[in-house]
């Protein structure tokens, strides 16, 4: 005769085979109930244990409990067996290429095509990071200015020899060959000092013109970036630093630079100054003619007559200015061959930076 | 300016170290364009002989040439050769195989189309000397002037040397000459500089003194002007040393007389001409202004015009003979009839010359010195100097006359004294530079330095730097001197008042990020219009005129972003490119307001943009993301009132205008008319406002909002609408009609526009989504209902509209 330890075993047996074969969650879930609930043959041997002998009922009541927590512990382990591969199924249904969505444009959720800023104006944006952090502020001055602010303040009255060293485009306004196109920044760097008393730490920004023919490394139409510092003590060796603190901060750490002596008519002395070239780093390339030194740009202590020419005492205060082509700079930097791409705004051109 | 190497040790003793030499010259601002060293690579060069021309079989455009190398024996050698300047005869250099000339290629034995080539006949290019005008090919040297098989160094007496070609600056007029090089040099290296002596051909007094006039009304024009008759002249080549050195900088050698001429000008930088005596009307020179539309014909040839500003230099008969500082006349040019020689060596005032040769459009050496200012005392030497290369240069028997010397002390440039503060100069230098260092870089560069108290020297100037008469020009020579590149490296210390962007700056940046977030990139196009091209955009005309444009298409100040942009859609569309999003911010020029003198420019921001889908309400759309990513703080249609612009389509524009109704700007679809003139198909978004106008509009407050935990109720609302009403009008009687009811309005959103003729004659249906929420509870059915109500009848009065069932 069977007992009912035996009957718990078979019982167990038989629902752990039921569990097994169920393969959907719903159908887990009937198999639970059949094998589990409170009709199902483990529960019957329960309610039959009160009638047995106390004897008898403790190895039998041991053998159903034991049977049913095998037959719990197996409900469950089935329940997240199949939980888990029901999301594996999900996750399979939903795989995408995600590659294909980094191209295709218009579907799913909308998303405009990126837009981009312009070379030049990113390079303008970075001079101008790079200036603020070192304590200037930007400056910025109209494009069509009068010979005063252009000449005449910068140290050079009409017939100066040096005017030739800029071709001039005049504006048919006003006597002829008093208003033009400003050739250089350095206008601002005179409104400047006519609106402000020193100090003055400034950079100007802007768009310069020269008769020029286009050709590869020019534009009659070109970005200029300029500097002017004004305070009482600035030296020679305050140029040279600033020139220094700028090249490391704009085109990074182990970039050096130069002075060498030049001429300007509103600087005195006046310098060039030359950068590590960025495209070798200084060993030598096409673009840097094998020097190593890119020249960027010219430099100097601003002239006491400049000076004189809006006002500022030149026995008490001591300055000094620089500027370079924003453009020349963008063009080094990205190796562009021809300038005139600039003012193409070919969508391929705009799209790389 | 080329100097040799050779010629520049004729005034100190420079080292070999080439490397050295273009370093220095460099620290002193004589910028080194380029070393080039002459004479070397020649070895395996002969001279030879062309025994004979032959047609290449295979090929037209090259000849075989039988070359006659002076092997003794007659034998000659076959070389295959593309150049058609020579004939049969003729002395050319060659490159036998196995040489390496100066630009590194080698010569080796090859075929060519099946012939072989056993070397190279070459051009001057090829063996390292300059072009000579005019030839195209072979370098063709003199008949006789050497036996082939002769090394061609030896044939030309081609030393090795080396040349320093000069990026001179318009402030350094004394180093336009090999002496004043030297000079600097010699300074910067520590060598003594010396002069070479001259006087070899001593002044006879027993030749009759030039005659010399200066008419007194020019002396300002001339103020010093020294006359010189050279008798017993043979006009012939010069030299080999002469010629040479003024081929390696850079000039023909002509005769024995214009060379010495070029010579002393290149070796002292002063211009001087030799006229012939012989030929000068009256045996004399006079100086005078020109009168108005005299003529001369220069040695150029070509006829001049000039005027009482120009200064000219006349025979005695008054007989215009040159130009002042400028060039020459033709009539009394050396000729190899020549014997005797009246030589001018002057000095002309830096801006009349300047002046002349400006609008006479003509340059020269000689131009070139005097507008910057040729040493005003270096003239005796520089007739010493052409007296005795002269004599060397086949006149053994020159006789020179006493030098007539007429100058106006006070028009003449007296060299200044200055008072130099060496405090100052380390002031300025923020390097601590003392007395004594100041003095000696200084007098190194011949720069006078008496002690003139405590720390101040008076300093005189040399003669021949006219660009130093300050404090500061001195500073700036010791400076030089020292090397700029030995100053200390210091970053101002003092506090600063103001750093960083404008508010108006970061505005611009903040709109260029946005438009380029909305997927619109930049652009930056030309500030130059074409005649034709503001018409062409439907836009008026009036602008601002270029008086002096290289281009005519570059001839007019834009008044408008559109004509560029347009350019630059059409730029794309052309090249497969159909969808353009542009923008750019840059400034349009409008004539002078009122008294201005100058033009009254403003900063524009312009956005266009073409292609699939596009028109008109993109534009819109734009300006709505532009207004949100700039926080405007009115809704982005109330900016907006319907209206004509010109270049845009008549029914799809509006004016964008400030809170007081004043119009900033334009935006809608171009129209099509004005695509069309610009070549590109389909409809166009166009967006134009004041970018400084813009950046001012009012802005949401800068306040963090506060965020409601209570549940949002909507209620969407379609309305019957006149055409006549704008969408932003409702959402404003929306707005306001909700305002300070029970219920606070959070949002109104319009989410549907619809048109149909069912709706009605001029009707549309324009469906809004209300969003009620309050920061304090949650709004009930009842208080919703009374918004509701409110809304509808608000909307239903003020807009003729009526609420869709």
């Amino acid at each position: 005769m069977t007992t009912i330890a035996d009957e718990a075993v078979a019982a167990r047996d038989a629902a752990l085979a039921a569990i097994a074969a169920a393969d959907s969650p719903e159908q887990l879930g009937r198999v639970g109930a059949e094998v589990n609930g409170k009709r199902s043959a483990l529960a019957q041997l329960n309610a039959r244990l009160g009638a047995l002998d106390p004897a008898e009922r403790a190895a039998a009541g041991a053998a159903v409990g034991a049977a049913r927590a095998a037959v719990t512990e197996a409900l469950d382990a089935r329940r997240a067996a199949l939980r888990a591969e029901a999301r594996r199924a999900q996750v399979e249904a939903e795989r995408l290429d995600l590659t294909e969505w980094a191209e295709l444009p218009g579907e799913g959720a909308a998303l405009p095509d990126a837009g981009h800023f312009h070379l030049v104006t990113v390079t303008r944006d970075l001079l101008e990071d790079a200036f603020t952090a070192l304590g200037f502020a930007i400056a910025e001055g109209p494009e069509a200015e009068t010979d005063w602010y252009n000449f005449e303040a910068l140290n050079m009255p009409p017939a100066h020899p040096a005017r030739g060293m800029w071709d001039t485009l005049y504006l048919e306004l006003g006597e002829p060959e008093t208003v033009l196109l400003r050739t250089h920044t350095s206008p601002v760097q005179v409104r400047l000092m006519e609106q402000q008393r020193p100090p003055i730490y400034a950079v100007m920004p802007g768009r310069c013109y020269r008769r020029d023919t286009p050709d590869a490394r020019h534009l009659p139409v070109f970005h200029q970036l300029e500097g002017l510092v004004v305070d009482e003590g600035i030296t020679m060796g305050d140029l040279a630093g600033t020139i220094e603190a700028f090249t490391t901060a704009f085109f990074g750490p182990g970039m050096r630079s130069r002075l060498r002596p030049s001429y300007f008519p509103f600087t005195e002395p006046s310098a060039e100054f030359e950068v590590t070239c960025p495209i070798c780093g200084g060993a030598g390339c096409r673009t840097c003619s094998g020097s190593g030194w890119l020249e960027l740009g010219g430099c100097g202590m601003v002239d006491p007559n400049v000076f004189a020419a809006v006002g500022i005492d030149p026995e008490r205060y001591s300055g000094f200015a620089f500027g370079f082509g924003i453009d020349r700079l963008a063009q080094v930097r990205t190796q562009l061959p021809d300038m005139r791409t600039l003012l193409d705004n070919d969508l391929r051109f705009l799209a790389a930076f | 300016m080329r100097a040799p190497l050779s010629w520049l040790r004729d005034y100190a003793p420079f080292p070999d170290d080439v490397d050295l030499l273009a370093r220095t010259l460099s620290e002193l601002g004589l910028v080194v364009d380029g070393v080039e060293r002459v004479g070397e690579g020649l070895d395996g060069v002969v001279v030879a002989r062309v025994a004979a021309i032959r047609p290449h079989p295979q090929a037209d455009r090259i000849r075989l040439v039988d070359v006659d190398r002076g092997d003794g024996g007659g034998e000659t050698l076959q070389v295959a050769c593309g150049a058609w300047n020579f004939a049969e005869g003729d002395l050319v250099p060659f490159a036998t195989v196995g040489a390496v000339l100066p630009g590194g290629m080698e010569i080796g034995r090859r075929k060519m189309r099946g012939e072989w080539s056993n070397g190279m006949l070459c051009s001057p290019s090829e063996v390292g000397l300059p072009p000579v005008p005019g030839v195209d090919g072979l370098l063709i040297l003199e008949p006789g002037l050497a036996a082939p098989g002769t090394p061609f160094a030896d044939a030309l007496g081609i030393e090795p040397d080396v040349v320093f070609d000069l990026d001179v600056t318009a402030n350094r007029p004394d180093a336009l000459c090999v002496a004043g090089v030297a000079r600097d040099l010699a300074a910067a290296l520590q060598l003594p500089f010396t002069w070479p002596d001259v006087g070899a051909v001593a002044v006879d007094p027993a030749l009759p003194a030039a005659a010399v006039r200066v008419d007194p009304a020019a002396s300002s024009l001339c103020p010093r002007f020294t006359g010189t008759v050279l008798e017993g002249v043979r006009v012939g080549p010069s030299p080999a040393w002469i010629a040479r050195r003024l081929t390696l900088a850079g000039m023909r050698p002509i005769n024995n007389v214009v060379d010495v001429s070029n010579y002393v000008m290149l070796d002292v930088g002063q211009p001087n001409h030799a006229y012939d005596l012989a030929t000068l009307g009256g045996g004399g020179i006079e100086v005078r202004r020109a009168r108005a539309d005299e003529q001369v014909v220069t040695l150029d040839g070509a006829t001049r015009t000039l005027q009482p500003d120009d200064c000219v230099i006349c025979d005695a008969t008054s007989v215009p003979v040159g130009i002042a500082g400028v060039m020459g006349g033709a009539d009394s040019e050396i000729s190899d009839a020549t014997t005797s020689v009246l030589l001018e060596a002057a000095w002309f005032a830096p801006m009349a010359v300047a002046r002349t040769g400006t609008r006479l459009r003509l340059t020269s050496e000689a131009r070139h010195r005097f507008e910057r200012g040729v040493d005003p005392l270096v003239a005796d030497r520089a007739v010493a100097r052409f007296a005795d290369l002269l004599a060397a240069a086949g006149n053994p028997g020159l006789r020179r006359g006493p030098t007539t010397d007429v100058r106006d002390e006070g028009e003449l440039p007296a060299p200044p004294t200055v008072v130099l503060r060496t405090a100052r100069v380390a002031a300025l230098l923020g390097a601590p530079l003392t007395d004594d260092e100041v003095a000696g870089l200084l007098t190194r560069l011949g720069f006078g330095c008496r002690p003139h108290g405590d720390g101040v020297f008076a300093v005189e100037i040399p003669s021949w730097r006219p660009d130093s008469d300050r404090e500061i020009d001195v500073v700036e020579e010791v400076a030089r001197l020292h090397g700029y590149g030995r100053i200390p490296r210091t970053l101002p210390t003092a506090p600063r008042t103001a750093a960083g962007l404008t508010p108006h700056q970061q505005g611009r940046r903040r709109v260029r990020a946005a438009l380029v977030g909305a997927g619109l990139s930049e652009a930056w196009t030309t500030t130059f219009l074409a005649p034709g091209d503001l018409e062409r955009a439907g836009l008026p005309g009036g602008a601002v005129r270029v008086a002096n444009p290289l281009d005519a298409a570059e001839s007019l100040l834009r008044t408008s972003l559109l004509p560029g942009l347009l350019k630059a859609v059409r730029h794309n569309v052309d090249r497969q490119q159909p969808d353009v999003r542009l923008f750019e911010v840059g400034r349009v020029f409008d004539l002078p307001i009122g008294d201005a003198t100058l033009p009254a420019e403003t900063e524009l921001l312009g956005v266009v943009c073409a292609g699939a889908g596009v028109d008109g309400r993109l534009a819109a759309r734009l300006w709505g993301r532009l207004a949100a990513g700039l926080r405007l703080a009115a809704p982005p249609g109330e900016a907006l009132v319907a209206a004509a612009a010109p270049g845009l389509h008549p029914g799809r524009s509006a004016h964008v205008v400030d809170p007081n109704g004043q119009p900033l700007g334009v935006l809608g679809e171009v129209d099509d008319e004005v695509a069309r003139a610009y070549g590109v198909p389909g409809r166009l978004a166009w967006l134009q406002v004041d970018l400084a106008r813009l950046l001012a509009l009012p802005t949401a407050p800068w306040a963090a909002p506060a965020i409601s935990r209570f549940p949002a109720s909507d209620i969407d609302l379609a309305f019957l609408v006149p055409a006549s009403v704008p969408a932003a009008a409702v959402a404003a009687t929306i707005r306001s009609a909700a305002a300070g009811g029970p219920a606070p309005l959070e949002s109104v959103r319009l989410f549907d526009a619809y048109r149909d003729p069912s709706l009605g004659e001029g009707r549309r249906s324009l469906a809004y989504r209300l969003r009620f929420r309050s920061d304090e509870r949650t709004l009930t059915d009842a208080e919703i209902g009374a918004a509701r109500t409110a809304v509808i009848a608000a909307v239903e009065s003020a807009c003729d509209a009526a609420l869709r069932a």
